[in-house]
């Protein structure tokens, strides 16, 4: 294997082990602070509840995207 | 972990799991991968509503981080992509219309059925020939003349079909416009309207993004560089598949907990294959497209032969 692809493999496999831990913390956390309450959306407010839902896979999106950008930046940048 | 929405029990793990292998597809063919995201579902006792539903909201964060990516490489033309969505919207909403008039006549699911084995198989064969046809000839032309590697890394896309895609450009219905991004000079609005609305149709009707029809349709009959098909087909889905996922949430099919942890998966999974991209020409990239929409069919053959509903 090519030294440069051994370096990227490695800083993705320490960008996965990262990006594991703290989604396992998300589900726990967040998730479970939102189900009941989207629960209820979803039963009671049914409008509101489509513009909430989309908002969050969209925040989520940005955030994630922003998050596993920098992770792969900055392990990228260690391991050369 | 207990999803109260749609009152069912899935392992977070699976969901992670399917979510990256979706997310590659996403990233890589510029597809939804609803064909496998609904089955994947399902088989966990998911109902059909929420999967169609909770998919299509899935499909949009997936779609948002693919889309962002490519947009970093180039490979969105937005002014086509904001057009594609009217048109998309307007088809889906006709092959809702035409489903609905089905279920009433009451032979939905056949007809359904054996329209998607016809579109996916079709789509696959004429796929497989084009590509390989091109590949073929530009093997043949740049033998010694251009190294494999400038080749793989050029976006200024070859095709068997272009002369076919050249007499579509020129027809000429008022309004043309131009899309530089995309290096076409002169288009008919209503082309590329015409693709959307097909696309959004099938959408529509057999249920998804229908992604397998818009990326080839942007390629063949636009004259889209694939890359940008890629791309633009990512951008286009996000309009598409929000309003998809509004409407549906509305009804009652969206279960927003699940599409949130499935999406952890999708972001990993949609940023490889968005790299990916870089590494192969688009003939490389069409051809290797041909196998998702016969998985497609088999999965409506099964469903059609031993009568089990994935």
């Amino acid at each position: 294997m090519k030294p440069d692809a051994a370096k990227s493999l490695r800083a993705f496999a320490a960008e996965l082990a990262i990006y594991a831990v703290l989604v396992t913390g998300y589900f726990f956390l967040v998730l479970h602070v939102l189900g009941d309450w989207l629960y209820r959306l979803e039963t009671q407010h049914r409008v509101v509840y489509a513009i909430v839902a989309i908002l969050l896979i969209a925040g989520q999106a940005v955030v994630l995207d922003a998050v596993t950008t920098v992770l792969f930046r900055l392990l990228r940048r260690r391991w050369r | 972990m207990f999803f109260p929405i749609s009152h069912s029990h899935i392992n977070p793990l699976y969901l992670v799991v399917v979510g990256f292998v979706i997310g590659i597809l996403g990233g890589f063919f510029g597809v939804g991968g609803s064909f496998i995201a609904g089955p994947a579902l399902r088989l966990m006792g998911v109902d059909w509503n929420y999967a169609v539903g909770t998919d299509l909201a899935h499909i949009v964060g997936k779609s948002i981080v693919a889309a962002r990516k490519h947009r970093t490489l180039g490979n969105v033309d937005l002014k086509l992509g904001l057009i594609m969505a009217v048109g998309t919207i307007g088809g889906a909403e006709g092959g809702a219309q035409l489903i609905q008039a089905l279920k009433r006549a009451g032979n939905v699911n056949t007809v359904v059925s054996w329209v998607a084995i016809v579109v996916y198989a079709g789509i696959s064969i004429f796929m497989l020939w084009e590509s390989h046809t091109t590949l073929k000839l530009h093997k043949r032309r740049s033998r010694g003349l251009v190294s494999d590697k400038k080749a793989a890394a050029s976006k200024a896309d070859h095709s068997a079909f272009g002369p076919v895609t050249k007499k579509i450009q020129g027809i000429r219905i008022w309004p043309m416009i131009s899309l530089p991004t995309s290096g076409i000079k002169e288009i008919s609005l209503w082309t590329i309207i015409l693709v959307a609305l097909v696309g959004g149709f099938f959408s529509g009707f057999l249920g998804g993004g229908a992604g397998y029809i818009r990326m080839p349709s942007m390629v063949y009959v636009l004259g889209i560089p694939t890359h940008l098909a890629v791309g633009t087909d990512l951008f286009e889905i996000i309009i598409s598949a929000s309003y998809g996922t509004f409407t549906h949430a509305i009804k009652g099919n969206v279960d927003i907990l699940i599409a949130l942890v499935m999406h952890t998966g999708a972001v990993v999974g949609a940023q490889i294959g968005v790299v990916a991209t870089q590494y192969f020409a688009g003939p490389k990239i069409r051809l290797a497209f041909v196998p998702l929409p016969l998985i497609g069919a088999a999965i409506v053959i099964y469903t059609l032969v031993t009568g089990h509903k994935l």
